[in-house]
């Protein structure tokens, strides 16, 4: 179908695209590499010129080979880091797909106002991180004016100042917020295109509702369960904003992207640092990995 | 009988999914009823729901202190600018992909969509040096190069998807009529393409609006867009939670009408065509 001519010209106007993500991921990458190798303190007066020493590969910094890997699986903040960052994206995995399904199925049932319900389910999604976190931060979480330190004194209790005793759950519920409307949004769109007639031709021969759920609705979501795991893994792990405006990192919330973007920003230990980047992108590529294989099946079809 | 039990069936689903609902989508009612609030009635305990005074002060008083429009100028000028830039080089790509396609198209495709997953924290600091490097640093353009750059796989995906929907048959058949590729683009691809282009422009415009990584960390004072504002009112200004809701009421409302728009596009584009 399509002849030489128009080849050729599919390929130049593909071109940009390509070569600009090619320069984008090619670049900060291999920096980060040759960063990862060096002892590289910028307010300790390790310095780097314009111009020749970028492409000589930054001679005025010293190579340390994988000192900057070593040191930092070794600090004592690495698997912590590791851990925090597992429980936050466990937690927030478990409960967004739980209610996500739940939601969903309900969302698919016969109601008045679905539209409405739909649009105040997704409405999260669309908050910017900065002021989800802001507004729980302050306006829910906090010890002596926030709504649910009102809520437990109308029961009597003590309320607790919830982003410092009970940091790792605050954060999980702020962003579960954010990311269920996600999930429930792409189970409800699977569900709806389940065949509604095997559904009522299995209710005739009097399965029960926990058996139709099990053996027919839960097989048909599990390609959109998949895909709503990796995704929201990917944007999990990188999760910052939420971080950064409640607890900066402290109270045991500091994950693995944190803890890099402290090393990084913060403490200037850009070689040590980088290492810690090397390891997150080789973390997010196995996650990416899986992804595509779910993604690019779908392609030949 | 039988219809009887579907009508309360009905009215259960009903109660139970608005009561629901509306618990997920309280914070942000929350946040709006605040933001009308005095500092006083915004912390009153037992709280305050309805019955207050209503006022726009602290509206007034956010844009007085802040410059709050300089603020919402510079989101609109990044999300906007990186949409329409990314646009502009991604409508080729897609179009080539998906009309011409290769036996390397499937790879670009994928290829792309792994530069998306690549974590920004890994690669913040050549960024960050690169920025200081070419003056770039705290400035809208390379924020909007950025944010393009960082949205470009997925715009190019969704163009694709919406694309490969359009049939191949009418491209032939311009071509029979001797239509040039400029013709064809211009005449018969693109008004079959302004919905799916609209869609991607929506969708890509709220991902670069509430973008708070690179927005955070390459930004000071010139650049800040509504993320990096909003950030600075941690405590102690926080703690106007009146002001605090009124500075958030404004930053969200613009998105949140956007993005009941999108909802469609929302889960084709944040699924790489996945699911549909």
């Amino acid at each position: 179908m399509a002849t030489q001519h128009s080849r050729s010209a599919a390929r130049l106007m593909m071109a940009p695209a390509v070569f600009l993500l090619l320069v984008w991921m090619l670049v900060p990458l291999s920096l980060t590499l040759i960063f990862s190798f060096k002892k590289f303190l910028p307010l300790r007066g390790d310095q780097i010129e314009s111009g020749w020493d970028w492409v000589t590969f930054f001679p005025s910094l010293d190579w340390v080979g994988f000192a900057n890997y070593s040191r930092f699986v070794t600090s004592s903040s690495f698997w912590p880091a590791v851990s925090t960052t597992l429980l936050i994206v466990g937690g927030v995995l478990i409960i967004t797909v739980c209610l996500g399904i739940l939601l969903a199925i309900l969302l698919d049932q016969p109601m008045w106002g679905q539209g409405v319900v739909r649009i105040l389910v997704i409405a999260p999604f669309f908050v910017m991180p900065t002021v989800s976190a802001l507004v729980w931060k302050n306006m829910f979480l906090d010890p002596n004016n926030g709504l649910f330190s009102h809520l437990w004194r109308a029961f009597g209790a003590e309320p607790i100042s919830f982003l410092s005793e009970a940091a790792m759950p605050s954060i999980i519920l702020i962003v579960s917020w954010q990311w269920l409307p996600f999930a429930t949004l792409i189970l409800l769109t699977a569900i709806q295109s389940l065949d509604s007639e095997q559904l009522e031709a299995a209710e005739m021969d009097g399965a029960p509702v926990l058996k139709r759920f099990w053996f027919i609705v839960l097989p048909h979501l599990s390609r959109a369960i998949t895909i709503v795991i990796l995704i929201q893994t990917i944007f999990l792990l990188a999760i910052f904003a939420e971080i950064f405006v409640t607890t900066g990192g402290a109270f045991g919330t500091r994950t693995l992207s944190y803890l890099i973007f402290q090393r990084v920003l913060e403490s200037q230990n850009v070689g040590l640092g980088s290492a810690g980047g090397v390891y997150a992108i080789i973390l997010a590529n196995i996650v990416a990995l899986l992804l595509m294989r779910v993604v690019g099946k779908n392609l030949d079809a | 009988m039988a219809r009887s039990v579907t009508t309360r069936r009905k009215m259960i689903n009903t109660a139970l999914a608005w009561g629901i609902g509306l618990l997920i989508f309280f914070p942000i009612l929350w946040t709006i009823l605040t933001s009308f609030k005095t500092e006083a009635q915004a912390i009153a305990n037992p709280p305050i729901f309805l019955n207050f005074d209503w006022t726009l002060e602290n509206y007034a008083v956010v844009q007085e202190r802040s410059d709050y429009m300089k603020f919402l100028w510079n989101s609109v000028i990044i999300a906007g600018g990186s949409t329409i830039l990314g646009i502009i080089i991604a409508v080729p790509a897609a179009w080539s992909m998906a009309f011409v396609p290769s036996k390397a198209t499937k790879d670009i495709l994928l290829w792309m969509l792994s530069t998306k997953m690549l974590p920004a924290v890994g690669v913040l600091y050549p960024i960050y040096l690169l920025f200081v490097e070419l003056g770039l640093l705290d400035s809208r353009a390379g924020l909007v190069i950025v944010m393009m750059l960082i949205n470009l796989p997925i715009i190019v995906w969704m163009l694709y998807t919406y694309f490969k929907e359009i049939p191949g048959e009418i491209l032939e058949a311009a071509r029979m009529d001797g239509a040039e590729l400029k013709e064809e683009i211009l005449y018969v691809l693109t008004p079959m393409a302004v919905p799916g282009i609209a869609s991607t422009i929506l969708l890509n415009f709220i991902l670069a609006w509430n973008e708070a990584f690179w927005t955070l960390n390459l930004t000071a004072v010139d650049a800040a867009p509504l993320t990096a504002f909003i950030a600075s009112y941690s405590s102690p200004e926080g703690l106007f939670y009146a002001k605090l809701s009124a500075a958030s009421t404004m930053a969200i409302a613009p998105i949140l009408i956007l993005g009941w728009f999108s909802q469609k596009q929302l889960v084709r584009g944040l699924t790489f065509g996945a699911v549909k």
